[in-house]
């Protein structure tokens, strides 16, 4: 359907970020469809280790792999889905989009909506049957910041994911799906493709496509935007126990405006979403993303009355030729075990412990890479910065080991439990017994060619 | 006049890799220059120093009355390597705001900052 220049510049698409990580609320999506009028709802699952965790368990079963929370999710917003046309995009598909996309039909079929959900499964993403290839043809996927080539830990390589942008999930929405589901899209894609499919945003109009990924920066961390772990004037955010999850309600000429629904808690303010704005920021003026550079340099904000906050002016820079990956490998095992001594001089009996257990590790041969003691209450999040003015009425005395070798670590974690009879006096808390081994999946950041990955799409019903 | 930090900005900290990162907004957009030109590298450098491993690097955003820090080596290796509680620098923010800052009266005073408390 044609729409006039003045509908088309008037009108407003909105965006709703229903989960900002895999373990976020689940209760939000369904709020966000309920609460008032969207016509997307975003859910991002995935973080940096989540596709080596998924790949785990797609070995383990290969029907898995994929976000599982997603599915539920989906049944909790079904009906708006089916019934008032709100689109859902998700990078839920971790390792496994197919088998998450028959997860979702399966549930539509189940609820008699069989017909009505359009399912675009995006994928090229995984790289890892193709790393051998890729390296022999001279793509050395060296680490981003030690500069290290992959060849280094092939071997102990579990997941290999580029981060892919807003196109093949703009082709899904235009071949009529409702629901896309994709592997390792970056977040701010999944907002900014929704916006680029409705108001025809070309591959080159940088200024609008740096607004949608900065909208989608605002957004993709659900409610630490509009109240959730929000510094400024914490005390009188209201009822952050029904917080509003943020949604964009945004212009065909790259303004937003950063809301939520009426009569849900939390706040959205121009110092909100600054907060959010400089989370995990890098280089401001240059935010690559697979679409665009965007410059948060060029960013303004300004309060549009009670929780709205209006987000104009931003610029963007054509994108590089690379796409980001995402390896994750396998780096050795960890342990971290807890204590927690009592008044008085709780911090004196908490650092015996440590020279007492440190001397029992090093009796018996064991060596790790690191052992870290922290001790918590005093200063274990500010080390040296946290002033030692006044006594500690309890100190958790928690110390962690990591190195290559399993039974080292093994063996550190029976040496917990015993410090409660043999070591310094006043100790408790060990209720949940000897500390886990876990292995560790390690982040290895690097770059390619964005001629070597090619994307899919395919909509299934 | 002592001037503590945590009186005239928020902050708000996150993680890439092993490095911090550390956004400071002035709470008032005319504090903003006075931040910029306080919040040095050096300054920032000497404040971390023992805490973090690596370097500083620092970029100024005006337009959000912010300034955005990268403090590399702060999280013994980061992500699932790291065996810190703050594994992903979630509370480097604050760690960041606990700078207390010597200002001459008569400038704290044009500016309204607000003194720090008497111990």
């Amino acid at each position: 359907m044609e729409s006039s220049p003045t509908t088309q510049s008037s009108r407003i698409v909105r965006v709703a970020s229903g989960q900002g990580f895999w373990g976020d609320w689940l209760d939000a999506p369904r709020r966000q469809v309920e609460g008032g009028q969207v016509d997307y709802l975003m859910l991002d699952y995935l973080a940096e280790v989540t596709m080596s965790i998924l790949q785990k368990q797609k070995e383990r079963d290969p029907a898995m792999g994929y976000a599982r929370d997603f599915i539920g999710a989906m049944e909790s917003v079904l009906t708006a889905v089916t019934d008032r046309g709100v689109k859902v995009i998700a990078n839920a598909g971790g390792v496994n989009p197919y088998a998450c996309a028959r997860a979702v039909l399966e549930v539509a079929r189940a609820r008699g909506a069989a017909g009505k959900v359009k399912i675009g499964v995006v994928t090229g993403d995984d790289l890892l049957p193709r790393i051998d290839e890729l390296i022999a043809s001279g793509h050395a996927l060296s680490n981003m910041e030690t500069g290290e080539p992959l060849s280094a830990i092939r071997d102990r390589v579990l997941s290999a994911n580029a981060y892919i942008g807003s196109e093949p999930i703009v082709e899904a929405l235009r071949l009529g799906a409702n629901v896309v589901v994709t592997g390792r899209s970056t977040d701010t894609a999944l907002t900014m493709a929704p916006l680029r499919h409705e108001f025809g945003w070309g591959a080159e109009e940088w200024d609008k496509l740096a607004a949608g990924i900065i909208a989608g920066h605002i957004i993709e961390c659900g409610a630490q935007c509009s109240g959730g772990n929000c510094l400024y004037d914490w005390r009188n955010i209201p009822d952050l126990a029904n917080v509003g999850y943020p949604i964009v309600e945004a212009r065909a000429d790259g303004t937003f405006t950063v809301v939520k629904h009426p009569g849900t808690g939390g706040r959205i303010n121009v110092q909100s979403v600054t907060e959010q704005l400089v989370y995990e920021m890098g280089d401001p003026h240059s935010y690559i993303t697979p679409d665009v550079v965007a410059d948060f340099s060029t960013i303004h904000l300004e309060a549009d009355g009670e929780n709205r906050v209006r987000v104009f002016g931003i610029e963007g820079r054509p994108a590089t030729d690379k796409l980001k990956v995402s390896v994750a490998y396998r780096a050795g095992f960890k342990a971290v075990g807890t204590l927690v001594y009592a008044w008085p001089v709780a911090l004196e009996k908490a650092q015996l412990a440590d020279r007492v257990l440190r001397e029992r590790l090093d009796t018996m041969g064991l060596r790790f890479d690191q052992i870290l003691t922290e001790f918590v209450g005093v200063s274990a999040t500010h080390g040296r910065l946290a002033p030692q003015t006044s006594e500690a009425q309890e100190v958790q005395f928690r110390v962690g080991v990591r190195g290559p070798d399993r039974k080292a670590v093994e063996r550190f974690t029976r040496e917990i439990v015993p410090l409660l009879l043999n070591g310094p006096p006043s100790v408790t808390g060990v209720a949940a017994g000897r500390p886990k081994v876990e292995e560790i999946v390690a982040y290895w950041p690097a770059l390619v060619d964005k001629t070597v990955v090619q994307t899919k799409v395919e909509v299934l019903a | 006049m002592k001037v503590r930090l945590v009186d005239i900005a928020h902050a708000r900290s996150g993680d890439k890799g092993d490095t911090a990162n550390v956004g400071v907004i002035a709470l008032e957009p005319g504090w903003y220059p006075f931040l910029a030109k306080t919040l040095t590298l050096s300054r920032v450098t000497q404040h971390f120093d023992g805490v973090i491993t690596g370097g500083v690097e620092r970029f100024e955003l005006p337009n959000l009355y912010a300034l955005n820090f990268l403090l590399h080596g702060a999280l013994d290796g980061g992500g699932t390597l790291s065996l810190k509680t703050d594994a992903q620098g979630k509370v480097f923010s604050t760690a960041m705001l606990r700078m207390v800052l010597d200002v001459p009266d008569a400038e704290a005073a044009a500016l309204g900052l607000p003194a720090a408390p008497v111990p």
